[in-house]
């Protein structure tokens, strides 16, 4: 009765928004908007009972609004949740409820730009412009978590017809898991104009948890039937309970031919639980895998190649992830909002520059002094590892920085039912993946890297033959601690950035180095997979702590077998 | 107070190597010196535990801060010390305590536990402090807690913790787990809570998680929660890779009524909070019910994956009260006068606020006793009472531990709480829980600590 009606006022009310946007606000105002809408009797009174101090009150009207079914209550159950729905108590002592979603200042007076609560369309004041109202006049409604929770229900049944997608879908989830028949209806009625995938899925299965309690047994085997053939995780605990009760009594379904369905129907999502669960784990090893051999690339440089026992090398991530941290808050503080969120793609390279550029200098400075010295090298670089610590404690505090990942990289990619791959970790594989493609073209295929190896393995020779050792050391040493700033920058999207982020990579970097064998870019992507590979094996089983346990013990014996690790280097060095 | 302890000490002085003294305490130390040696030329005869602590001066009294500036500790105990400072600085503004000035000893233990116990008998025995606030975690308290019983210190302990300790040294400004894990569980059982049936119990391995998990399972199990609605699983200090066990979660939680009871400590919390969004799971489902983040920890972190979840403390910076508001106003004045990190955009938390009231409690107890003697100041603590930010709070007259509401908290946007349930009046401490050692007491007054119960 009035979809036209709301549409009219917020098509209205928009123009008129847009008209007065900049206008400073009145805080004297009346509500026109008041007199134009037409919210029904009833509701009318069950919106200003919400602010009721009787809890009794507050939820039967809570009730009314609900089981309306009409979809414009849908914003004023939505910020009852979110609590931004207020109590506007008028100088004259007139009670109104308003929406206020967000908190503005208007020159020293922070408010809200108020929202008619049934329908969600803008108030206006006389002057016909936007309505602000400071805080000091509102006074928020807040619902216990008991009715807040109990809201949920109401919501998803309105939620079915939401514009969104997501939304759509938890809400199809929720629905089916009540198992009320009284939503069935409405579920039809959305699966037929229902055009996306998964909102499809979690309808069908919503329908199909419903019709098991369906009188008719034909309709309960169908959707038992049903519930398989797509594979709806969600519903074995409500098959499981359709068939047995925990004390041996009697099943609630009682027709044989249903049981019968059912039993098959478990049988075929458990079937498909294992099949995902493998999916997933090995998705995991992969994922583990990547982080390890990202981490690990640059020490495989600087201590594989050069053999420099680098313990800064943690910090040099740390460097990378400040980085980010740093190019967050120069977009957010420079740029438009809409660009905000490419920070992180030019973060990448200007950590990989600035980390290599510090590496450089490190280099030229201190590490050059050392080499051929590797006690002496892992005390100083340590010792620059607490002194980077500090300092970044110093400018940043002891405390975390906050980077948020982009938005196109949270969530994940569905693959089938139950199956969810984060964005995160599959940007991390790739990036890990085009970063041990270039090291190795750079390395292995290209006169450079001819160079760094012909440096690496004989110093004295290569001198001889006019390569200029000094410049290939310092050139190297920096491209090890630039793969390093990245892998840093790489990892602001998992963790925390914080001063001892290094800290908790620096074992496992070089745990992947030794175990690949010292100086074989091969060999470290071979430990990364193995050792990550191995982790996520053992884990379901033997739980976080004694998987790791696990891996520290089968590198100590596999070391004990193979000293110079997975792949050892070939020919004579000039060291062995 | 025997002779035989007085030689010890002095033996104990002897030992000890003037090595890592930064310039800041030496200054203090030498500029104090002259002073410490009249005293003890003073009270000499007296025996040891007199010596600079008594209350014969009419200087400055001085106080030790012991919390971690370095390290990775530094994240959560640098605020510690910037609030015992403030409130320092607010009681010197007011003319001290018993007209006598107090003087912050400040120390550096850098995360490292022995390093702990080195500085707590630097504060102790060279220094001669009064009272010293510190420590944060349990195994940094109980590196310390043999230097404190054996020289009769005074310690205040102002972050909540596993319990099963009476130390007759250590006043607990903190919660202890029948004031903040019990009651959060009892919550999400509740009907007003949502009405949880299982149980995912998740922690970083070490004693505060492992005793609290222990209390708690002994709980649920009482309360008719059968074995397989409780799954319990620790992750190593830092584990940043949460994958297998959010997949672990999502499975448990099949079919609803799952919730997750996290210890998860420090840096592990935004990885985890993070893989459990992106793997699809919402609070809104599965509610993370978490006692080991605050609001100062929701300062460096990303708060998107956190929003809707819980979390159950004794006090919030959204506490709405008068004493509170100013209490914040003056924290975020301090940290932007002194320059601290992060200046006016600083947060107050549950420990913050803890370590705050812990020294009006000395205070209070020091005026009352009219001395700083440990053994005076003990005895006079025993059922003090101290307006603080969030409210009312009482030192128990017998067991050392405090009288603290509890509020659970749902996380916003912003990286403060919204308090949603709040338990009625303060809740007693029972540093002995009684699903687990129901047997056992604490008490200090007709008994000497912990006594086993008729």
């Amino acid at each position: 009765m009035n979809g036209f009606q709301i549409k009219n006022s917020v098509s209205t009310a928009f123009a008129v928004l847009t008209l007065c946007l900049i206008i400073p606000g009145v805080f004297f105002c009346a509500d026109r908007a008041d007199a134009q809408n037409t919210v029904p009797e009833r509701l009318a009174q069950a919106i200003l009972n919400l602010a009721d101090p009787d809890g009794e009150v507050v939820e039967t009207a809570v009730f009314a609004l609900g089981e309306s079914g009409d979809p414009a209550v849908l914003p004023i159950l939505e910020t009852l949740r979110e609590r931004s729905l207020y109590l506007w108590l008028k100088p004259d002592g007139v009670r109104t409820v308003v929406i206020g979603r967000e908190l503005i200042n208007q020159g020293d007076i922070s408010g809200y730009r108020v929202q008619e609560p049934y329908g969600g369309a803008p108030m206006k004041n006389k002057e016909g412009q936007p309505l602000f109202l400071p805080e000091a006049q509102l006074e928020s409604i807040r619902l216990s978590r008991r009715l807040r929770i109990k809201i949920t229900p109401m919501l998803d049944r309105l939620r079915l017809f939401s514009a969104d997608a997501a939304i759509r879908e938890s809400a199809a989830t929720k629905v089916g898991l009540s198992g009320d028949p009284e939503a069935l209806p409405m579920l039809d009625k959305a699966l037929n104009q229902e055009k996306d995938r998964w909102v499809r899925f979690s309808l069908t299965e919503a329908i199909g948890l419903i019709q098991l309690t369906d009188p008719d047994p034909a309709i309960r085997k169908q959707a038992a039937e049903t519930l398989g053939k797509i594979h709806a995780m969600d519903a074995i605990p409500t098959l499981e309970a359709r068939i047995k009760t925990p004390d041996g009594g009697e099943a609630e379904e009682n027709d044989i031919a249903v049981k019968a369905a059912i039993q098959d129907t478990i049988q075929k999502i458990s079937a498909w639980q294992v099949w995902a669960r493998t999916v997933e784990t090995i998705f995991s090893g992969i994922s583990l895998s990547s982080i390890l051999l990202l981490v690990a690339l640059g020490l495989a440089i600087t201590f594989g190649l050069m053999g420099v026992i680098n313990m800064a090398h943690g910090e040099l991530m740390m460097l990378g992830a400040y980085t980010t941290y740093i190019m967050q808050e120069f977009f957010v503080a420079y740029l438009p909002p809409g660009l905000k969120e490419l920070y992180f793609f030019l973060a990448i390279p200007l950590a990989f520059c600035i980390a290599a550029l510090f590496g450089l200098v490190l280099e030229k400075s201190i590490i050059r002094k050392l080499y051929g010295r590797p006690m002496e090298t892992l005390l100083a670089t340590w010792g620059i590892s607490l002194i980077l610590q500090q300092g970044v404690r110093q400018i940043f505090g002891a405390a975390n920085v906050d980077v948020a990942s982009p938005s196109w990289l949270s969530g994940g990619l569905r693959l089938a039912v139950g199956i969810q791959l984060p964005y995160n970790r599959l940007f991390i594989i790739l990036l890990s993946v085009i970063a041990v493609a270039s090291v190795y073209l750079l390395v292995l295929r290209s006169p450079i890297g001819l160079k760094i190896r012909a440096v690496t393995q004989n110093r004295e020779m290569s001198a001889c033959m006019g390569i200029a050792t000094e410049r290939v050391d310092a050139w190297t040493f920096a491209l090890g601690a630039g793969l390093a700033g990245m892998a840093g920058a790489a990892l602001t999207l998992i963790g925390n950035v914080g001063p001892d982020l290094g800290q908790n990579y620096i074992v496992d970097s070089f745990l992947v180095v030794v175990t690949g064998g010292v100086g074989k870019l091969a060999g470290t992507v071979g430990a990364a997979f193995g050792i990550g590979g191995l982790n996520k094996l053992f884990e379901p089983g033997l739980g976080a702590i004694y998987a790791k346990v696990a891996i520290l013990l089968l590198v100590i014996l596999f070391l004990q077998k193979r000293p110079s690790g997975l792949f050892p280097a070939k020919g004579r060095h000039i060291d062995s | 107070m025997s002779d035989k302890k007085k030689d010890d000490m002095s033996q104990k002085i002897e030992e000890k190597q003037p090595k890592g003294i930064g310039r800041r305490s030496f200054l203090k130390g030498s500029a104090t010196a002259a002073f410490g040696l009249a005293a003890s030329g003073l009270v000499g005869g007296l025996g040891f535990p007199g010596i600079g602590r008594g209350d014969t001066g009419k200087g400055p009294i001085k106080i030790g801060i012991l919390h971690s500036l370095s390290g990775t500790m530094a994240i959560s105990e640098v605020s510690l010390r910037d609030v015992v400072l403030m409130a320092v600085e607010e009681i010197n503004a007011k003319g001290g305590v018993m007209g006598r000035k107090l003087e912050p000893v400040v120390v550096d233990p850098a995360s490292n536990w022995d390093l702990f116990a080195e500085k707590a008998k630097e504060l102790l025995l060279k220094e001669k402090v009064a009272v010293t606030f510190g420590c944060w975690t349990s195994v940094s308290r109980k590196s310390v807690l043999p230097v404190y019983e054996k020289n009769n210190g005074l310690l205040f302990y102002p972050v909540q913790y596993e319990g099963e300790e009476c130390s007759r040294n250590v006043f607990y400004t903190g919660a202890a787990v029948n004031q903040q894990a019990v009651p959060a569980v009892e919550y999400l059982m509740s009907k007003d809570g949502g009405s949880y049936k299982k149980f995912y119990l998740l922690g970083t391995d070490y004693v505060y998680p492992r005793t609290t998990n222990k209390i708690l399972r002994a709980m649920l199990l009482a309360k008719g929660v059968p074995e397989k609605d409780i799954q319990e699983e620790y992750t190593p200090f830092h584990h940043q890779d949460y994958q297998t066990i959010v997949q672990k979660v999502k499975a448990f939680s099949r079919g609803g009524g799952a919730c997750v009871i996290s210890t998860i400590n420090g840096d592990s919390n935004v990885p985890f909070y993070k893989e459990f969004s992106n793997q699809g799971l919402t609070s809104g489902d599965v509610p993370i019910m978490a006692f080991s983040v605050a609001e100062d920890e929701l300062r460096g972190m990303d708060t998107s994956a956190l929003v809707g979840h819980l979390a159950a403390w004794n006090y919030y910076q959204s506490v709405k009260t008068p004493q509170n508001t100013k209490f914040v106003a003056n924290f975020k004045a301090y940290c932007e006068k002194n320059k601290l990190p992060g200046g006016k955009d600083r947060v107050t938390d549950d420990p913050i606020e803890a370590a705050y009231f812990g020294v009006y409690l000395w205070k209070q107890a020091v005026e009352k006793a009219k001395t700083t003697d440990v053994d005076a100041v003990r005895k006079a603590a025993y059922g003090q009472e101290f307006l603080a930010p969030g409210g009312k709070v009482k030192l128990d007259e017998r067991n050392h531990h405090t009288h603290k509401p509890v509020l659970i908290g749902e996380i916003l946007k912003n990286g403060q709480f919204d308090v949603i349930w709040k338990s009625k009046g303060l809740v007693k401490p029972e540093p002995w829980s009684e699903y687990t050692s129901p047997d056992k007491g604490c008490d200090w007054v007709d008994h000497q600590g912990t006594f086993k119960k008729a």
